[in-house]
């Protein structure tokens, strides 16, 4: 009877947390189109400009880590390259642990969480996990100087099958 | 399109600029380790759980099994990786046949995961000595679960975790900015 309680938990714990794995893994690093409004109250745009951050003339790339966060580095060094080779961007770390009021506001649950933020500091973008360049470049794209500030839609964003 | 990786730059060493960008608290830069040890330590477990749960609950070695990993957790968590004893067998047989890795990480993310097993153990043992088999199966599944993900995906049980648990333990705090 035991033996047969032990096969069915040890079988279904791994198919179970094999199709998490897998949805985790589809969602991971790809950015959705947030719907926000423009809010100069909001706690996110409050604690930027009262923090002393230098923003991005055009976007604000926000990447909330944890002390815990193997990924958070990776992400930081896509989103290190991205700015390296964008003008008008800034990139800004924020500690989970240090503002989780902030976190509480703004709905983060996982990190790293990136938002994507235009020139007026609205949300534009938002993805969980480690992006990849090509990503960040199709979020950030329509929000800079001179691109049309049309709807173009989440065609833009390339489509991201798993990368490595 | 053309930079499709998200592999970091050469070494992937980054860590003295990690913090600049406006983190708040700067962090001390804790010397990496090598990421493939944590990975094998948590193969090891997903074998010894499993192996635990097939035998179930009224064995001496399923007690033996259980209380073996529990120590593994604690040593991993409370001591810290180095006296992990799965990480430091990798360390000195296995580590030396594979070469050198490039492939380093934080230690903090997998001492955490270690935490989590320790709790996951120590409910698991808690239900196989008041013979609550339920609760032996379900912290004990938890914790294969975790391992399994981590040996096989890489799973950042950190990422998800650590947050739910500060969000959950601290109450808002409106007065503290």
């Amino acid at each position: 009877m035991d033996r047969m309680t032990g096969l069915v938990v040890v079988v279904v714990v791994l198919a179970a947390a094999s199709l998490f794995a897998w949805w985790r893994r589809r969602s991971q690093g790809r950015f959705q189109r947030t719907h926000e409004v423009g809010d100069t109250a909001s706690p996110l745009t409050q604690y930027l400009h009262s923090g002393g951050f230098e923003l991005g003339a055009q976007v604000t790339l926000v990447e909330f880590t944890s002390a815990f966060c193997a990924p958070c580095r990776a992400a930081r060094n896509v989103l290190d390259r991205v700015s390296a080779d964008v003008d008008g961007l800034a990139v800004i770390e924020i500690d989970v642990a240090a503002q989780l009021d902030l976190v509480r506001a703004v709905g983060v649950t996982r990190t790293p969480t990136i938002l994507v933020l235009d020139s007026t500091l609205t949300p534009v973008h938002r993805a969980v996990g480690v992006p990849r360049y090509a990503d960040v470049v199709a979020a950030i794209g329509p929000h800079l100087l001179g691109a049309h500030d049309s709807d173009r839609g989440p065609g833009t964003i390339a489509p991201a099958p798993d990368s490595a | 399109m053309t930079h499709s990786s998200t592999r970091p730059n050469s070494s992937g060493q980054a860590t003295s600029d990690y913090r600049a960008g406006g983190s708040p608290a700067g962090r001390p830069t804790r010397p990496l380790i090598d990421a493939r040890g944590p990975r094998f330590g948590a193969a090891v477990t997903t074998v010894v759980l499993a192996v635990a749960i097939l035998i179930g609950p009224g064995s001496p070695i399923t007690l033996a099994l259980l209380i073996a990993q529990t120590l593994a957790f604690g040593l991993g968590s409370v001591a810290g990786l180095t006296y992990q004893p799965y990480g430091a067998f990798f360390r000195t047989f296995v580590a030396p046949r594979l070469g050198p890795t490039r492939h380093r990480e934080d230690p903090a993310p997998p001492r955490f995961a270690q935490a989590i097993g320790l709790g996951f153990g120590a409910v698991a043992l808690i239900g196989l000595a008041t013979g609550l088999d339920a609760v032996f199966f379900v912290a004990a599944g938890m914790a294969l679960a975790a391992a399994f993900l981590n040996a096989a995906f890489n799973f950042c049980l950190g990422c998800e975790m650590y947050l739910l648990g500060l969000r959950l333990i601290r109450r808002s705090r409106p007065e503290a900015a």
